[in-house]
């Protein structure tokens, strides 16, 4: 069956194949600003691109773009149109017959590039693009499908082949829709915070901030307090110990403000604090309710201990009065 | 039994730094150790001991066979990231005075740019069995989780104690740059900058700038440590293992160090500083020149006051003065430190060290006879002095 399928498809593309389509052109001519975007966005350092005093001793005098740009010139704009002069032909479509015929997944599988040679500023590009092989029809482990081969031509404006490009892509057949099936990104799970680990020595402490209390450690032996948690004390080398409920009441000893890189799921700038609790151990946390400007070493801050996500609850601190306007405003949502 | 000056460093080898190697940690391994042993003139068969970082990749017995080795009679690790960059000389050094081996391999490979990213906010897991997670387990949730950040707390309170200022971390970057600039295996090679800049680049943890920050790389360095004795018949001017120790205070933590009774220092240099100059009979004044751990510049200051080259809370005035800088009377990291060449924990500051005392660096600094180095700091960590045989 898969035999027939197959023949039936290929005869319904067969006449776009082998067909070369362009130009296409490019909306701008090589310029600096696009090399240097490329080439801060892909941490490309290569000073043969920008560097105009390395190039002097090289056989380029302008601006060099980064061969691998070369799709980005005459590629298609944000909003998907061809530049002014391109063709109206759609090069792809052999691609979306395949799609209206089941196999609408689609997976890149090679792309090898030949640079023939670099551009430099102020040159106009555009490129061709043809369709020179489909398969049969090929069972893998995305499923059956086609492997199509395109070949790109990468031209200057005096049409000559800067670079070139074999494309092999596998169009395959994707899974029929079942009803009440979940939404496409529904089983995409939420970023949330990392959990801590808990272990025998430190475990007390986080289910105390489930149970809405700040516990410090405290040695049963020499009374010292201790945080974070350890099983032994550095005084006395007790294993014994108890805990004792902070106030909530401490200072700040010192603080950073967190601008990059942002890391999900929180939000920047994010100010963290090391806080002298009133008790006599310091505590590093969040704060809340606070300007980044406002922060200064040695102010006062409180505890506001808070439900950061669903399963976790944080002792972040704020400015007196932080904790009675959030409990505040906890009493006017329920 | 004393280990100073048992031991030399005899070979020195690297691959280029990058910020893609494209081939794996196990191979930068072998490549730096093979160029080690070339340059010290020896075979793998030569090798009867190796030491490298906990954190480390590349196992010692894979190495050994991939380099021509035999048999190993002593391998040892070093926990503590960058700490770890001056422990697996204190272990050669010890290990080979004792007699328990004659030539030590230390290496480090990492691809630390196209791999695991310290910086990234990634080094979590779920294992409660590993130390590191029980320790950043009081941070990560939080969202203070990049070793900028952790830096920051003790940069801000250097500050508030000392009043030096974001320029004060600038000129330790500038300085740094400057000497990369120069050094053609350097990532920021012919890229100095000026101290506008510095105060222009972006913030990254508040006081930290972009340029506070060390780079991300992929690389590796190793180094041949054989006895004094052996060295002697090697083709290179030995650089003598003068002083080595390791150090860990009540009060050490990884990267969190935030519950001493101060946090603006670095107590594990305060407390080794004393002994690594007197293990080798020397005083500061005997240093000319240094490679200091620089993964982020606020941290070179507390290490210039701690091994005596200024009084506490003065460095920021020696910096400012020119002494770490090109022609100045201690320069510090005449590679580019990790700022300027490449971030490979510290090991290449090490043959930075060894290059200075053959008389080879690329920005050699004058006739140099004894460099201090040290290990990364906010951590366990450790120091030495090299000297010209």
């Amino acid at each position: 069956m898969s035999d027939n399928v197959s023949v039936a498809i290929k005869e319904k593309v067969a006449h776009l194949l082998n067909r070369r389509v362009g130009p296409y052109n490019s909306w701008n001519p090589v310029s600096r600003t696009q090399v240097w975007q490329w080439c801060t966005a892909m941490g490309d350092n290569n000073p043969l691109y920008l560097d105009d005093e390395y190039r002097q001793d090289t056989e380029f005098d302008d601006v060099t773009a980064p061969p691998t740009m070369m799709q980005m010139w005459s590629m298609r704009d944000a909003q998907g149109n061809y530049a002014p002069g391109s063709t109206d032909k759609n090069p792809y479509e052999l691609l979306s017959v395949l799609e209206d015929n089941g196999y609408a997944g689609i997976m890149a599988v090679s792309y090898d590039q030949t640079f023939h040679r670099y551009l430099q500023e102020g040159e106009r590009v555009h490129h061709y693009t043809t369709l020179v092989n489909m398969t049969d029809l090929k069972t893998t482990g995305m499923g059956k499908g086609f492997f199509v081969t395109e070949f790109a031509e990468f031209l200057t404006e005096d049409e000559e082949k800067f670079a070139e490009a074999v494309i092999t892509y596998f169009q395959y057949e994707t899974p029929k829709k079942q009803p009440g099936a979940k939404k496409p990104g529904s089983d995409i799970q939420k970023i949330t915070r990392v959990h801590p680990v808990e272990n025998y020595d430190n475990a007390h402490f986080w289910q105390g901030l489930r149970d809405g209390k700040l516990l410090i450690q405290k040695c049963d032996s020499c009374a010292t307090l201790r945080h974070p948690p350890q099983p032994m004390c550095s005084e006395c080398q007790s294993l014994n110990w108890s805990t004792i409920e902070a106030s909530g009441k401490g200072s700040i000893y010192t603080y950073t403000v967190m601008h990059y890189p942002e890391i999900p799921p929180f939000d920047y700038p994010n100010a963290i604090a090391l806080i002298e609790l009133e008790e006599g151990v310091r505590i590093a946390t969040q704060l809340t309710d606070i300007k980044p400007n406002d922060i200064k070493i040695g102010m006062d801050v409180e505890m506001v201990l808070t439900e950061v996500q669903d399963d976790m609850t944080l002792p972040l601190f704020g400015p007196i009065g932080s904790a009675s306007a959030a409990k505040k405003k906890q009493e006017q949502q329920s | 039994m004393s280990i100073s000056r048992k031991t030399a460093i005899v070979g020195i080898g690297a691959t280029e730094f990058s910020k893609d190697s494209g081939r794996t940690e196990m191979q930068l391994a072998c490549e730096a150790v093979k160029a080690a042993l070339d340059d010290a003139g020896l075979k793998g068969s030569d090798i009867d001991g190796m030491a490298t970082f906990s954190m480390d990749n590349s196992w010692e017995n894979e190495v050994l066979r991939q380099v021509g080795g035999k048999e190993l009679k002593f391998f040892s690790r070093t926990e503590f990231g960058g700490g770890a960059a001056c422990g697996p000389f204190v272990h050669a050094a010890t290990a080979i005075s004792s007699g328990l081996c004659e030539t030590v391999v230390i290496y480090r490979a990492l691809n630390e740019r196209s791999g695991l990213r310290f910086g990234s906010g990634q080094l979590f897991n779920n294992n409660p069995m590993d130390p590191n997670i029980i320790n950043f387990s009081h941070y990560f949730p939080y969202g203070f989780m990049t070793p900028a950040a952790w830096i920051a707390f003790s940069a801000r309170r250097y500050m508030h104690e000392f009043g030096a200022t974001s320029e004060d971390f600038g000129r330790v970057a500038v300085s740094m740059r400057d000497f990369a600039a120069t050094n053609p295996k350097a990532f920021f090679y012919q890229r100095p900058i000026t101290l506008e800049e510095h105060q222009a680049s972006r913030m990254i943890a508040d006081p930290l700038r972009l340029y506070d920050c060390c780079q991300e790389s992929d690389g590796a360095v190793a180094f041949v440590v054989t006895s004094a004795e052996r060295a002697k018949d090697l083709a290179n001017t030995p650089a003598l293992i003068a002083s080595a120790r390791q150090s860990i205070v009540k009060d050490s933590r990884m990267m969190t160090p935030f519950y001493g009774e101060s946090i603006s220092g670095i107590p594990e240099f305060d407390a080794c500083a004393g002994e690594i100059y007197s293990m080798a009979g020397l005083s500061p004044d005997d240093i000319d020149m240094a490679c200091l751990y620089d993964h982020f510049s606020p941290w070179v200051l507390p290490q210039l006051e701690a091994f005596g080259f200024c009084d506490r809370g003065e460095a920021k005035d020696f910096v400012k003065d020119g002494h770490i800088s090109r022609g100045g009377k201690l320069p510090v990291n005449t590679h580019g430190g990790q700022l300027g060449e490449a971030y490979i924990h510290g090991m290449n500051g090490i043959a930075e060290a060894v290059r200075q005392i053959r008389g080879t660096s690329v920005n050699q600094a004058g006739d140099v006879n004894r460099v201090l180095i040290t290990a990364g700091a906010g951590v366990p960590t450790g120091a030495a002095i090299l000297e010209k045989a």
